[in-house]
This record gives structure tokens, sequence and C-alpha cells, in this order.
């Protein structure tokens, strides 16, 4: 008979259509797709997840930083609340009684979705609320309190330092997907530039469940329950004793103290000024709002991400490149009459002229760096202005200004930096000349940097001619810590020329009283402090008050920068709190009681416009 | 005819068929109630295994009154009476039904609950049978049409009354026993095209239907006129034209439509070719021509119309259902749950399955109407691409079957009753099993012989019997 295209047939080839295409998606949806088999697994199985205690975080010499604390969460299941006493309860958790009745209404209105799950009710109490709690805990069925464990700062020290952690929001949930409601997350400081390691990694235990979410049993006995892994400790290069010290120096002033290991690059101590009280860290959530409105930031990291002038302290870049430019040497002197009277000129301080590369450095004068910086900017072996300007940026960008240093704090920032062609928009192309810029001379005009960068360049000359990245990190439990932070960065000025500059900064510290060195406040006998300050002007008030300086002279173990905002000149507020650090660090105790007093009880407030 | 040459000559591979899926059902239906703890075994009448058992019983005994008690003839001479009877029960289900699961659709008589709509299935499809195996009855004329719509769409519309709108689809079945019968298969053509039409302007837009539209309409013409390659080239210069048009916009700036350009740029791409068929058909004077036209008038208005007649029709659960399977919206907590779920677990049952008795997702009730209409996850998920191909299988077999059968019938009633039984069964297996794995959207009809639920199954158990008894008539 052999096959036609009658419609009994066609009927047929129809129903195998139907049929294949039914199998086809059969065999996808059972062979192929992997997506329902994992889906499955988590549907029928409810994961208990077991939260990781997050690595503490201990400083140089092992005390502890950021530890760990217990703390609960109070869960409500809804579906299993019986009537209950809503005002004792308010009085256990200091809650609202209003917000509390809006909450349950809420979870009315929600029922269906809510169903037998448990839903956060007041989060991280205290140990004597959850005591209060569970005493009175069969007054209030359907509540129950789950452990957690919260940050604690037992060392009452470098809030901005070591950021906070909170909880993740949808936002970042949905950035991270590794994130699930309910973890925690490090957002700011040491916590988030070690989140990875701090973390940790969640375990759980699998229940069966059914439809309404109650557990049904434990699956397979446990067998299959993961154990969860609790993050690594780290060991940063903060001097925790050095770090309050710190601290204590710049209460009531505003800015940022830096100080670095120059061997190293570890970062000793970092003060920005005001900070957050390391008291409201862990409740971070609960002062966030207040800290975020206050005029005076203190949730901004001024240490690592405010471009400041450096002002005079800059001098002492210009000198090191006008002597590696061969432009400049220790016997010539320059003249100052109370300034450099050339274009619109630079005003200096009455002090003897003419003057040498060390006393210039000594007393800071202006006029002198200004002669300096033209040498520079008008060398003959440059064809214009334009390359002469880069090759210096390109010094400048040695010693790491201008750009990021690449420390592992997350929020720093590179400063400023002009570029030639910076100049040529200002001026046009070939219009202007070394008495334009004439500012950056002595640290001022369109330089910006952050005090990082400033302790940097402290350790770069104390280490005469390179700098280690600064970083924080010591080493992480069981790891090495990455090789980056150990590669020496040369600049690219001679080791020799950084001698020469450096007897200027001994001098500026530790000449006798009235030979007109800027510095002899923070002399401290027998540590050899090497030191240059600094008065950077600021258009928005009262100069800023600078200084760096390393010590002691040869082999030097610290290397600070003290930038204290609207103070005035660099050798009345910065000098000192940057020599009593060093002393402290050096000496273990302070010995200049009256400085030290003079400094505590000093306030610098008043001058900062809010 | 005696007993013993009706069991020799009775179509035992249907029957083998059948007693399978009943089996298959009742030990499903006994797995997606099955709670480890608290297991009573299959045989608990307080559990819907037990009661599953009983209406397996009955519709066996049921089956065998068919097959030794009850005449064939009486079928075709009670014809009439069978089907107003039941269009009352229907009426009387509308007055004095129960509403179970927000369709009224149950009558209660003291412990029994049945559903008329089940039962209505056969007598419509003895009905046509009757009137169409009758000698002097013309299918191509207007009284042979208006006489088959009144027979399907009397029930139909009752049943949509009883907000069943999913059973009530199961009478458009019937087209496909119409077209074996000589209806045209242009109409089964322009039904599916219809169906893609709606599909693709809800899921994409009308631009995309006019484009397809088009499309269409080009190769039709080409396989008309025997020229299709022309047709085809010109189609692969044109349709990117068309899709350029939506960005005309931006060349002409003055041509601008604001919210229609998306319409009117494509429509006016168009035209040209349209307007010289036009002229063509004047000329030529081939009807195929007027019907391109007309046809593609039609469509076009079906989709201008498809936002409207989508949202002033169909209901709010029915929308959402439509729009969940084409991915516009998605939502897994609400109305895209049932088949989220379903796909889970059919999904996880992986090869082999997870072995009778231990799904994890159909137990514990993932899966709203776990023993009902989404049984077959429990196939799916424990006895795994295996065995829900061992269904799929036994489903294309049983309707293949049939159809054979009834192509061998002596008298055209029971051929045409043959095709009747393959129609709905075929509806029925497919858009259930379509549904539980995300292919049709969430029709709520039961999968026959397999279902849990007492009407279901008495039903589909008399319509597929009464076959097997008038196919025993050929031979005497």
């Amino acid at each position: 008979m052999g096959f036609e295209f009658k419609r009994n047939n066609i009927l047929i080839i129809g129903i195998i259509v139907a049929s294949a295409t039914v199998m086809l998606r059969l065999f996808s949806l059972q062979i192929v797709d992997k997506e329902y088999k994992i889906t499955a697994s988590n549907n029928a199985y409810r994961y208990k997840v077991r939260y990781p205690a997050r690595g503490l975080i201990l400083d140089r010499k092992g005390n502890i930083l950021v530890g760990n604390e217990a703390s609960y969460d109070i869960m409500v299941t809804p579906y299993e609340v019986k009537e209950f006493d809503t005002l004792s309860l308010c009085r256990i958790f200091s809650l609202d009684p209003i917000s509390v009745r809006e909450m349950f209404r809420e979870f009315k209105r929600n029922r269906k979705r809510i169903g037998y799950q448990s839903l956060p009710f007041v989060k991280q109490i205290s140990g004597k609320e959850y005591a209060l709690f569970v005493e009175m805990s069969y007054k209030f069925e359907g509540f129950n309190a789950v452990s957690r464990t919260i940050r604690s700062y037992p060392f009452n020290a470098g809030a901005n330092l070591l950021g906070y952690i909170n909880e993740v929001d949808t936002s970042f949930m949905r950035k991270n997907p590794e994130y699930k409601r309910g973890d925690y997350v490090g957002r700011t400081g040491l916590e988030e530039s070690y989140e990875a390691v701090l973390r940790g990694r969640k375990g759980y235990n699998i229940y069966l469940r059914d439809v309404h979410n109650r557990v049904k049993s434990s699956f397979e006995d446990g067998k299959y329950d993961i154990e969860a892994v609790p993050g690594k400790n780290i060991t940063v290069s903060i001097d925790a004793p050095l770090q309050r010290y710190g601290e204590l120096l710049m209460k009531n002033k505003m800015g940022s103290l830096v100080a670095i290991e120059p061997s190293s690059g570890e970062i000793l101590t970092l003060v920005s000024s005001p900070g957050i009280d390391v008291n409201k860290l862990a409740y971070i959530n609960k002062y966030f709002s207040e800290l975020s409105k206050d005029p005076l930031k203190p949730m901004f990291n001024r240490a690592v991400m405010s471009p400041y002038p450096p002002g005079s302290v800059f001098k002492l870049v210009n000198g090191l490149i006008a002597l590696q430019e061969g432009v400049l040497d220790t016997i010539v002197r320059y003249p100052c009459n109370m300034g450099y009277r050339v274009g619109r000129g630079v005003g200096c301080h009455s002090h003897p002229s003419p003057l040498s590369l060390t006393q210039s450095i000594m007393m800071s004068c202006n006029s002198y760096y200004c002669y300096a910086f033209r040498n520079i900017m008008d060398n003959r072996a440059y064809p214009n202005i334009a390359t002469s300007f880069n090759k210096w940026r390109e010094y400048v960008t040695s010693f790491g200004f201008g750009e990021k240093l690449g420390s592992d704090f997350p929020s720093e920032q590179g400063g400023t930096l002009p570029t030639s062609s910076h100049y040529d928009r200002i001026h046009g192309k070939n219009r202007w000349n070394s008495l334009s810029i004439i500012s950056l001379a002595i640290g001022q005009g369109e330089i910006g940097t952050t005090p990082l960068h400033l302790a940097n360049l402290a350790a770069t000359i104390a280490n005469r001619g390179y700098y280690y990245t600064p970083h924080l990190i010591k080493s992480v439990q069981d790891t090495t810590i990455k090789a980056d932070f150990s590669k020496r960065h040369y600049t690219m000025v001679d080791t020799l020329n950084f001698k020469k500059i450096i007897q200027g900064m001994y001098l500026a510290v530790n000449a006798p009283p009235g030979s007109g060195a800027t510095a002899t406040r923070a002399a401290v006998p027998g540590l050899d402090i090497c030191g240059k300050t600094g008065t950077a002007q600021n258009p928005h008030g009262k100069d800023h008050s600078v200084f760096i300086c390393f010590a002691p002279k040869d082999n030097p173990k610290i290397a600070v920068a003290a930038y204290i905002e609207n103070a005035g000149f660099g050798a009345t507020w910065a000098a000192p709190i940057a020599s009593l650090l060093v002393e402290m660090y050096l000496n273990g105790k302070v010995a200049r009681g009256d400085l030290e007093a003079y400094i505590l009880t000093g306030n610098t407030m008043i001058n900062v416009i809010k | 005819m005696t007993s013993a040459s009706i069991y020799r000559k009775l179509d035992w591979p249907l029957i083998v068929c059948y007693l399978l899926l009943v089996l298959t059902g009742w030990l499903s239906v006994f797995s997606s109630v099955y709670d480890p703890e608290y297991s009573t075994g299959i045989m608990d009448f307080s559990q819907r295994s037990g009661m599953q058992f009983i209406w397996i019983v009955s519709s066996l005994v049921i089956a065998s009154l068919i097959i030794f008690a009850i005449n064939p003839k009486f079928y075709n001479v009670t014809a009439w009476l069978l089907y107003a009877f039941s269009l009352l029960l229907l009426l009387s289900v509308l007055f004095l039904g129960v509403e179970v699961n927000g369709s009224r659709s149950w009558l209660v008589a003291g412990p029994l609950r049945i559903q008329p709509a089940e039962f209505t299935k056969i007598t419509t499809s003895i009905a046509l049978a009757s009137l169409m195996g009758g000698y002097n009855f013309r299918l191509r004329t207007l009284s042979g049409y208006s006489r088959i719509a009144a027979i399907i769409l009397i029930p139909m519309m009752l049943i949509v009354m009883e907000k069943e709108t999913g059973s009530a689809l199961v009478y458009l079945s019937f087209i496909f026993m119409l077209y074996r019968e000589g209806l045209s298969g242009w109409f089964l053509v322009l039904g599916m095209i219809a169906i893609l039409l709606f599909v693709t302007t809800l899921a994409f837009s009308p631009f995309v239907s006019v484009t397809i539209l088009f499309g269409i309409m080009v190769i039709a013409r080409g396989l008309f006129t025997k020229d299709l390659l022309r047709h085809i080239i010109f189609l692969v210069i044109y349709i990117p034209l068309i899709i350029l048009s939506q960005r005309l916009e931006n060349l002409f700036r003055f041509a601008s439509f604001g919210e229609w350009n998306d319409l009117v740029w494509p429509l006016l791409i168009i035209s040209p070719p349209f307007v010289f068929h036009i002229v063509q058909a004047f000329r030529q004077k081939k009807k195929y021509m007027w019907n391109i036209i007309l046809s593609s008038v039609l469509y076009l208005v079906l989709i201008f119309s498809v936002n409207i007649l989508f949202d002033k029709v169909l209901q709010d659960h029915q929308k959402v259902r439509i729009e969940n399977l084409l991915g516009i919206t998605q939502d897994l907590q609400g109305a895209g749950y049932n088949v989220h779920q379903s796909m889970i677990a059919i999904g996880s049952g992986g090869f082999a399955g997870k072995g009778f008795l231990h799904g994890t997702q159909t137990k514990f009730n993932f899966v709203p109407e776990q023993s009902t209409d989404f049984i077959f996850c429990t196939v799916g998920e424990e006895l795994g691409f295996l065995g829900s191909l061992f269904i799929v299988l036994i489903y294309a077999y049983l309707l293949i079957r049939i159809i054979s059968l009834a192509e061998k019938q002596k008298d055209a009633f029971s051929r045409i009753y043959g095709y009747c039984v393959a129609s709905v069964i075929f509806l029925h297996f497919f858009i259930n099993i379509g549904m539980t794995i995300g292919l049709v959207p969430v029709i709520g009809i039961p999968l026959p012989f397999v279902s849990y639920g007492g009407s279901s199954l008495w039903s589909f158990t008399i319509l597929l019997f009464i076959f097997i008894r008038l196919d025993l008539e050929r031979w005497k």
C-alpha cells in the first residue's frame, strides 16, 4: 500500500511531532539543564547558616585591635507569636511600643509571604539585654535569640584605620552575589582591604523542610553539614600604643599624623582627626547618620584622602632635583631681602642673607628656592619650559607624588600634580615661564599631596633615595603577604644629594636656638631628629602647620609627617606633635613634660572654618 | 458473541496501555501524598491513594459493564438524549453547583461529588458521531458547519460560565476530528498562524508580528505562484529594510510619528509590495490572491487588537499565566510558582529519577495540585527521563492505535467517535504535560487516566471503553 499523505496519516504525524516536542523538552529539562538540579536541593532542604567568626586584627606587637564579642539577634516567628506583654518586651530592649505594633501590623499584612519563617526583631543586643530576655522569654512565645558575633575593640585606637563592617544591602548583593542577606562585610579601612581573608567561610546545617518552612528533621543526621571556617587573623604594622598616643596628641586638632618605618614602609601610626570614636564602630548603624552629618567629617580619612599644599616641606624635593640636575650646589649662596623680588615675587621672613643650601633648609628661605626652582625651569639643557617642566614632573613623580602610592588602604587618593599641558591651557602654549609657576618652588599652587605622601617623603629622605610602598599589613595567618610591599622604589635623585639635604634638616632641628633654625622645638637630645617645617598658605583661612621628620639621623627608625589644619606656623604645632611621637616611639616615654602638656591641652579647632 | 470470543477479540494493546497508565497514576498519587514519617500505606482510604484505588476499581466495573452489558447500538440511538441530559446537568451545576478553587463546576450528592463537564465530553463525542455519521450529512455546507458548531459551542459556553476555561478549551480539540472528516486543512494552518501571531505580539511587539506575517504571506504567494525562489530573494532584501525602518526616525526627523513610529514606518515600508499585490489580484483574477489579501487584513486586525483582547477578554490569572509562559513577567512566588516548582521537580529527576517514593520536591506540597493537574511532576522526579519518556510513548502509542483502529471501522459512527476520543485525549495529554514542563500556559486540565479524581478517571474510562466496545463490532 505504501505511505500516503492521507489525512489520518497527517494526524498521526502531528501526534508524533507533539510527542517528540514533549520528549525534547523533557530531555533538555532533565538531562541537559543543570539549573533545576541545584535549585531543587535548595528547595527541600533548609540550610541553616553557621556564621564563621571574623578574623582578628592584631597590631605589630600582638595587641588585639579588633576582636569578636558574642552578641544576639532576637528573632521572631510571627506565626507562633501568642498575645504577649508588648510593654515589658519593649522595656527590655528599650524600644518604642508604637513601632513594635507597626511592625506586627506589617507582619500581619505579609503573613502569607512570611509563613513559618523567623524574621529579625532586634539586632545586636547587649549581653545584659540578652540575660534579661532569657529570664522572661517564657512570656514571649515565638521570640528567640540567635547568637552572632560582633566586633569588639579592646584597644581604644585607630577607628578610621580599622574601618567598620555592616550588613550587606541589596545593591551590594547584586554586585557580589556570593554575599547573602544577613552577611556582614567590611566597608572601610582594614576591614574592607582584607575582607577576603577576614571573612572566613560560612558553613551550614541541613534540615529537611516542607513548603511551610517547617523543619522536619536533620538531613542524614548531619552527615552533610559543613562547619564554618573562621576568618584568618591579620597582623598589621600599626603600633597600637603609638597610635593611641598619636590620637591623643591630635585631639582637638584637625589634620593628620602619619608615621612610617622607613626600612620597611610599614605604617606605624595613621591618625586622621577628628575621627570616629572606636566605641561607635561596632554599632555603626546607630551612629551612621550622626557621623555622616557631622560638619567636621569624622568619616573622611584626611591622612590618605585629602590633597593639601605641602608648603615649605616641598622645598626639600626642589632642592634635591636642582642638585641632581646640576643647577645647584652646596657652595653657592642666594640673597634674600624679605623675599624674592622678581615678577609677582614671593615674600619671606627675616633671616640672615645670603644663604647656602644647608642654611636655606635650616631657616626655610623662600627666596633661595625661587632661585633654585628657576634654575631648574630655565635650564639651558632643555629646549623650552614645557620640556624642563616635564623633567621636573618626572622627578616629583619618582617620589610618589601625584598618584596613589598603592598602599593597602582602600580609600587612598593620589593628590594632584599639574602637567605642562595644564599650564598650556591656562596661559596658552609657550606663553608661560618659570615665573608663572614660581609658587611650586615653595610647595604652593597647583600641587596637592596627602599626609601619607609627606610621610613617605620623610621615609624616602631617611632612606637616602628610595621608599617602600607604605602599607598596613604585616602578615596574614597562614599566608605570605604580596611581594609588592618589599620592593624598593628608587627616586631619580642620587644618595649623595640626599646627604646634602639631610644636613640641613638636621640643623633645622638641632641648631642652637637663635641661629635662625625653624624647628628647634622638635629637638630631643640624643635622638638626632632631622626635620623640615612648612607653613602652607591656605586661601580659606589660617595657614596649615606642617612638619616632616625622621630619626635618628643614621639608621632611621621612624619617619613622621604631621599636618595640622589652620594651626599657623609649622614650628608651633606640627613640629612638637611629630617630635613627641618620635620621642615616644624611640624612647618609650616622653621627657618633655611641658611641651606634651602644651600639645595635649592645645586646641587649634577654633581656627577651623566649619 | 460469547464472552470467550469477546475476550479474544478485544483490543488488548489499548487495554494494556490503559491499565499501565492507571497503575502509574495510582502509584504517583500515593507517592505525592506520601509522608515518610506518617505513612499508613497505599490502601489508606482517608488518603488520596486509597480513594484513587476505589475510583480505579469502580472504573474497571464500569468498563466491564460497557464491554459486556451495554448494546453498542444504544449510543447512536440515544445520542441526543444523552447529550441533552448532560447539558441539563451542566446547567444545573450553574445553579446548584459547589464552588471549588474558584470554579463552580461540582455537583454534590451525599458523599459523591461529580464534575459534569467531564462527562459532557463523552456525550458531545457521541452526538457529533451520530450527526456526522448520518447518511445525508454533508460537512461542507452551511447547515453542516452550523450544526457542528452548535453541538460543540453550547457545552463550551456553559463550561466557560462555570469558570472552567481549561475544560472548555478541550472542545476545540474536535477540530482534529473535523479535519479527518473533510474540514479544509487551511483552518488548521490559519489557526496556527493566528496563535503564532498572538504569541509574538504579546512576547515581542506588533512590529515583530507584522514582519513575520509579511514573511509568511510572501512565502505563501511564492508557493501558489510556483516561483518560491524569487519570493525568498525578495524577502531577504526586504526584511532588513523593515527592521531598519524603526531607525528611520533618526534619519528623518521631520517624519517622526511619535509613539506610533515603530508601527507606521514598517507599515509604510510594507505597503508598496502589498499595493502591487492587490493590483495584480485585480488583473489576474486568481482566487488565492484574494485569499491572501483577506487573511492578511484579518491578521493585521488580530495583531492590533491582541492587546485589547488580552486586557479585556482574558481573566487576570489567565493573563498572568500566559505572560509567565512567554517570559514577559517572572513571578516565581506568585503566578509562576506552580510551573517553576514543577519544572524544578521534573528537572531534578535527571536521567533515571530519584526512585519511587524518594522524590523530595513532590513531597511536602512544593508543587500545588500535586496529585491532580501536576501529577506528571511526580513521574518526572521519581522516575526521571526514562519514566517520563515511557509515559509519553504510551500516550503516543495509544493515540496512534486509536486512530488506526478508527480507520478500520465499517460504519462512520464508530470512526468519527474514535477520532473524537483520540482528539480529546491528545489535547489533555499535550496541554497537561506541556504545562508542567513550561511548554504551554497553565491550563488546569487533568492527565487522562493518571490524575487523581473520580470524575476524571470515570469519564476517560467510559470514553475509551465505548470505543473499545464499538471496535468489537468489526468482527461481526
